[in-house]
């Protein structure tokens, strides 16, 4: 099924969202980090994982799904965040480590947690895949609507914790899907050195589930190939396995000199960047008006400019605030 | 005062969970052979009967996945009961368990909770040998968010197990196997006590002390509790009165109560059935040492596992356990130093 134009836009404003709010946070990243890199200076300390071009996966899946539907993501969670709508302000407030943010500063930006949309991240490879699992349960057995995405790298297709989540999804007949983004890169280590299978949708025979792989970083082709695995788990089908091949247009983290990608890697990805080939083709087939795209632009650096100024202009939490909500 | 009847620690946890059950659809239980099997250790036998298969899940052999489940689960409203058979095997699950499990509370800003509750089989004694016969208590307990709790006697483990169910907070009930009123692990018979039919919840984080003295304060947890009673009885007849106390919880660990009565005895010694060195002894030692060590009138002593992987045969094993024997001769040694 194709999306419709309300759709397309819909997917095409929340790419636009999370690139700018990444090209804003890669700005504000560097403030204080220069001449000399350190991690823990600047208003933005830490590591960042940035998800520029990796926005279809996030809204062509998202845009099939609700707020009660439930999110596992990673250690690069923006894009997926901002597609089930997490709050901006909050999230970009927990991003500076401010009182104000998601969950007060505790987590940073690889551990963004909404319980109003059902989102959360895991830092650990492949650790949301069990919860996913346990979170598509929790609905099956209280009969309540709603499904479980995990989101996880292609390289966590080869942890334990992958193949253990899969099974348990299959036998146990749960409503959730595992999309895998496939950007190529564990950190440094190329998909092909590190997985014994071209595509990682084919592991999902072993498991007795579908197994669906999407070679096309396009919102609209990510939209219509996942469709029919939401609608079968909504319908007590089961679990689906999904790849998609995407591409990871920053380093693994800031600060990767991205030495080990091949000559030319990156010249590439970036002509393919999926966000300029989005707006043209919007544009060309008349979904949106010049005049539109540059009102959606507007809008879009309004609301992250918003966002940043909460961020900054919000307090920091008191040093003691550290000590509470160990337990709940 | 409601009806009580003589129950093992096996069957006062399968009481409690039934009871939480019963009381609380929300409330299921999964793991290795829980179902079918009703336990490996028997916590969960008749619970398959009564609430059927939805409810009482047999797992495939996969930790690191259904506790992982559990956390997913816990987050969506569920209170999930999660059998891990033996603790030793938390090597391959312990990512679901530390890192999510026990942090997901705060990284949500305390704005979700993980209801959740771990119960795994602890301890030797019957030449299990290194990989199924540890108590791991500090390992637990070193690590921020998760509460832990091990009762040494059935009425604590029913109260504790509504305790734990009932908690918004994760929780780790450790059962020792040689408490658990399975003949085949043999039998403490002070671990089968008087049980109230009634539910009833135990609060989590307060320690009882089970027998007075005024000379020797043995803190303990688990079957060294049992050890520690009966070197009690065998002091006594040499004038020496210690005093018992049962932790029940290690998280959150209530240095309150051990506090007081060592300020009443002025001689410490724990009994730790877990590895020596950086555990839950030298814990309980410190909290005492920092808080006023002018309390103590002799060194405190522990008696522990030596840090070693549990050998399999009888000889290394008994002698590397902590026994009443050891007490009894570490009490009369405090004694003798004035």
């Amino acid at each position: 099924m194709l999306p419709t134009n309300s759709q397309r836009i819909w997917m095409y404003r929340n790419m636009l969202i999370s690139r700018y709010m990444e090209e804003r946070i890669e700005a504000i990243y560097m403030e204080g980090k220069k001449p000399v890199f350190n991690m823990a200076n600047g208003p933005i300390p830490g590591e960042m994982h940035l998800s520029n071009g990796q926005e279809p996966c996030a809204v062509g899946v998202c845009a099939h799904l609700n707020a009660e539907d439930i999110i596992t993501a990673t250690h690069r969670p923006h894009h997926i965040a901002v597609a089930k709508g997490v709050n901006l302000d909050k999230m970009m407030a927990e991003i500076f480590g401010k009182k104000t943010g998601l969950s007060g500063g505790r987590g940073g930006h690889m551990h963004l947690f909404d319980s109003d949309v059902n989102f959360s991240c895991s830092g650990i490879i492949a650790q949301g895949m069990g919860p996913a699992v346990g979170a598509a349960l929790s609905r099956k057995m209280q009969n309540k609507s709603g499904i479980a995405i995990s989101y996880i790298g292609e390289g966590a297709a080869n942890q334990g914790a992958f193949h253990e989540s899969l099974n348990l999804a299959s036998v146990w007949n749960l409503p959730v899907i595992f999309i895998i983004e496939d950007n190529d890169w564990g950190i440094s280590v190329a998909k092909s050195a590190s997985t014994s299978v071209t595509k990682n949708s084919d592991r999902a025979a072993a498991y007795n589930m579908p197994g669906i792989h999407i070679e096309h970083n396009c919102p609209d082709k990510i939209f219509s190939a996942t469709k029919e695995a939401i609608d079968r788990a909504r319908n007590g089908g089961g679990p689906t396995l999904i790849e998609i091949q995407t591409s990871r247009l920053a380093g693994h983290f800031m600060g990767d000199a991205e030495a080990y990608r091949p000559e030319g890697e990156k010249e590439q990805l970036i002509q393919e960047d999926p966000l300029p080939t989005y707006r043209q083709k919007l544009l060309s087939e008349n979904i949106i008006t010049y005049d539109e795209d540059l009102s959606l632009v507007q809008e879009t650096q309004q609301l992250i400019e918003k966002a940043i100024t909460f961020a900054r202009e919000s307090e920091y939490p008191e040093p003691e605030e550290a000590m509470l909500h160990v337990f709940a | 005062m409601s009806a009580t009847k003589k129950l093992t620690i096996a069957r006062a946890m399968a009481e409690s969970l039934a009871q939480e059950m019963r009381a609380d659809p929300n409330v299921f239980v999964m793991g290795e052979d829980i179902a079918q099997l009703g336990g490996v250790f028997g916590n969960t036998r008749g619970l398959l009967k009564e609430f059927g298969e939805e409810r009482v899940r047999d797992t495939p052999i996969s930790e690191t996945a259904f506790i992982g489940a559990g956390v997913g689960a816990a987050m969506d409203g569920m209170r999930p009961v999660v059998e891990l058979m033996f603790v030793d095997f938390f090597g391959v699950c312990f990512d679901a368990i530390y890192n999510s499990m026990a942090k997901n509370i705060y990284f949500s800003g305390g704005h979700s909770t993980v209801p959740m509750v771990i119960m795994a089989s602890t301890g030797g004694g019957y030449s299990d040998a290194g990989q199924h016969s540890q108590c791991l208590y500090g390992t637990f307990a070193h690590l921020p968010g998760m509460k832990v709790v091990a009762p040494s006697n059935a009425y604590d483990a029913k109260g504790l197990m509504t305790a734990a169910i009932r908690d918004n907070s994760p929780v780790i009930y450790l059962f020792h196997k040689g408490l658990q009123g399975m003949g085949w692990l043999g039998t403490e018979p002070a671990a089968i006590s008087q049980v109230p039919e009634e539910n009833y919840e135990l609060e989590i984080g307060k320690a009882k002390t089970v027998v007075e003295g005024q000379d020797i304060t043995i803190v303990s947890i688990g079957i060294g509790v049992h050890h520690a009673l009966k070197a009690a009885q065998e002091l006594e007849k040499d004038n020496i009165n210690v005093e018992v106390i049962d932790l029940r919880s290690l998280v959150p660990l209530d240095r309150d109560h051990i506090i007081s009565s060592v300020k009443k005895t002025g001689r410490l010694l724990v009994v730790d059935e877990d590895y020596h060195s950086f555990g839950v002894s030298g814990e309980i030692i410190a909290s005492v040492t920092e808080h006023d060590h002018h309390m103590l009138k002799t060194p405190p002593c522990r008696i522990t596992f030596p840090d070693i992987p549990i050998p399999f045969s009888r000889p290394m094993e008994e002698w590397a356990l902590p026994s009443t024997e050891n007490i009894i001769n570490t009490c009369s040694k405090m004694m003798e130093s004035k």
